[in-house]
């Protein structure tokens, strides 16, 4: 695919998935093992599980105002009958040159799956 | 092997305690912060500018503990560093000898008085375990193989959760996955709610993560109500009861009514199924840990050593 048609894909994509998930177009998007819930939109852009500051109302360390990011992805993907499971898995860290990329086409090629070379085979 | 390790491995109770953050005094001001713990604490974790504040750096403090002739835990968050600035600390920590490495996401940057400063965040505090794994495995993150002279990394990797936080009943999976990229041990983030650490702990235990992750509740010794209030509003991710405050300020003496708060926590930490040690916390250079660790009939790490390695539990 030539780099005008990426990012008119991108674009699109960001179109759809901003209003919906709040999209931050990290390129690799993991919505489904989240339950539907973006990581990227917590402040500290955890993918693995909420940080040991969550208030006891459940509101977020950072954004006091502002209902934790896991909690939400931990209720829905308990209540998903997909992926179950799947907010336990050891995800990788975020790739920061897929940045404003499409992850659809990212999916697509198998590129959003690739990892560094030395991450461990066995946590994934 | 770590002293740590060893004795984790042995299932010999162990004790820890924070460094109390330093900015300077080289190995005299380390000798005088160690004092009153020594006889008690197997290891020391230096703290990595806590609650986002800056002080001495952890690798400088644990490499200066090692000098003195004192194991650390060096504490690293994922706030202030990238990937590859975790990388070289580890490095840096593997070169002397630093073995014990908790691994962090660490408070936000708002937490501290540099709020101002830009997050990292590039890795989190479970990617961070699995990182050190990597090393330990003989290359870095990109599959570079680590140079020759840098052979034989080797760590005992720890971590931190937090019993009290929400969401209350997900904490025990996320813990599973810090064992599950690697951790060896878990210090558990201070809480005054007993329930909450009561109902991790069974947790622990009837899911076996207990015996793959050694559990290590946290005791903070604080000494007066002030103190209680500024820890409950300043401090994230505790969750301070107001009773409890209420209790220290109707007492003669606050300072007495805050350790006896302090012993019965720990006794109730301690008595819990599960639990492989205890990791005390106090702001103040005395010996309220010391004093702390004989009320509960801990033995001293001499004692403990030549008893053999069975657990003491206090009585009463």
């Amino acid at each position: 695919m030539n780099h005008g048609a990426a990012r008119l894909v991108a674009k699109a994509e960001h179109l759809v998935k901003k209003p919906i998930w709040d999209c931050r177009m990290c390129g690799q998007c993991v919505l489904h093992d989240t339950g539907m819930t973006c990581p990227m939109t917590c402040p500290k852009t955890l993918r693995n599980g909420p940080c040991g500051g969550v208030r006891p109302d459940g509101h977020c360390e950072v954004k006091p105002e502002m209902r934790c990011v896991w909690l939400n992805a931990v209720e829905r993907s308990d209540k998903l009958p997909l992926w179950k499971g799947h907010i336990d898995q050891l995800r990788p860290p975020v790739d920061n040159r897929l940045k404003d990329s499409s992850s659809w086409i990212n999916l697509a090629t198998g590129r959003d799956k690739q990892v560094p070379a030395g991450w461990p085979a066995d946590v994934q | 092997m770590s002293t740590l390790e060893r004795k984790l491995d042995s299932g010999e109770f162990v004790v820890t305690a924070e460094m109390p953050v330093i900015d300077g005094g080289g190995h005299a001001e380390l000798q005088r912060q160690l004092e009153f713990m020594r006889p008690y604490v197997d290891a020391y974790n230096a703290t990595d500018n806590l609650a986002a504040h800056a002080h001495v750096s952890p690798l400088a403090i644990s490499i200066g503990l090692l000098q003195v002739g004192a194991e650390p835990v060096m504490q690293l968050v994922c706030r202030d560093k990238n990937r590859l600035a975790l990388e070289a600390d580890l490095m840096g920590a593997a070169m002397y000898g630093v073995q014990n490495i908790c691994c962090l996401t660490g408070d936000d940057v708002t937490a501290g008085d540099e709020p101002e400063a830009r997050r990292v965040f590039d890795l989190d505090g479970i990617q961070l375990i699995a990182l050190a794994r990597t090393l330990e495995r003989g290359h870095y993150l990109s599959g570079r193989p680590i140079g020759a002279d840098g052979t034989g990394v080797r760590f005992c990797v720890g971590a931190v959760e937090n019993p009290s936080a929400p969401p209350l009943d997900y904490r025990i999976r996320r813990a599973a996955k810090k064992a599950l990229a690697g951790a060896r041990f878990l210090q558990l983030q201070m809480t005054y709610r007993t329930e909450l650490l009561e109902r991790f702990l069974h947790a622990a235990v009837d899911t076996g993560l207990s015996q793959r992750l050694a559990m290590i509740p946290s005791i903070m010794i604080l000494r007066t109500a002030g103190a209680m209030r500024f820890v409950a509003s300043s401090v994230p991710g505790i969750d301070m009861p107001a009773e409890l405050v209420r209790r220290v300020e109707s007492a003669v003496d606050a300072e007495t009514e805050c350790f006896e708060i302090a012993y019965e926590l720990a006794y109730h930490a301690m008595t819990q199924p599960g639990v492989a040690g205890l990791h005390f916390i106090s702001f103040r250079k005395d010996a309220g840990i010391a004093k702390l660790c004989a009320r509960l009939g801990i033995e001293t790490k001499q004692e403990r050593e030549t008893h053999g390695h069975s657990p003491s539990v206090a009585v009463g």
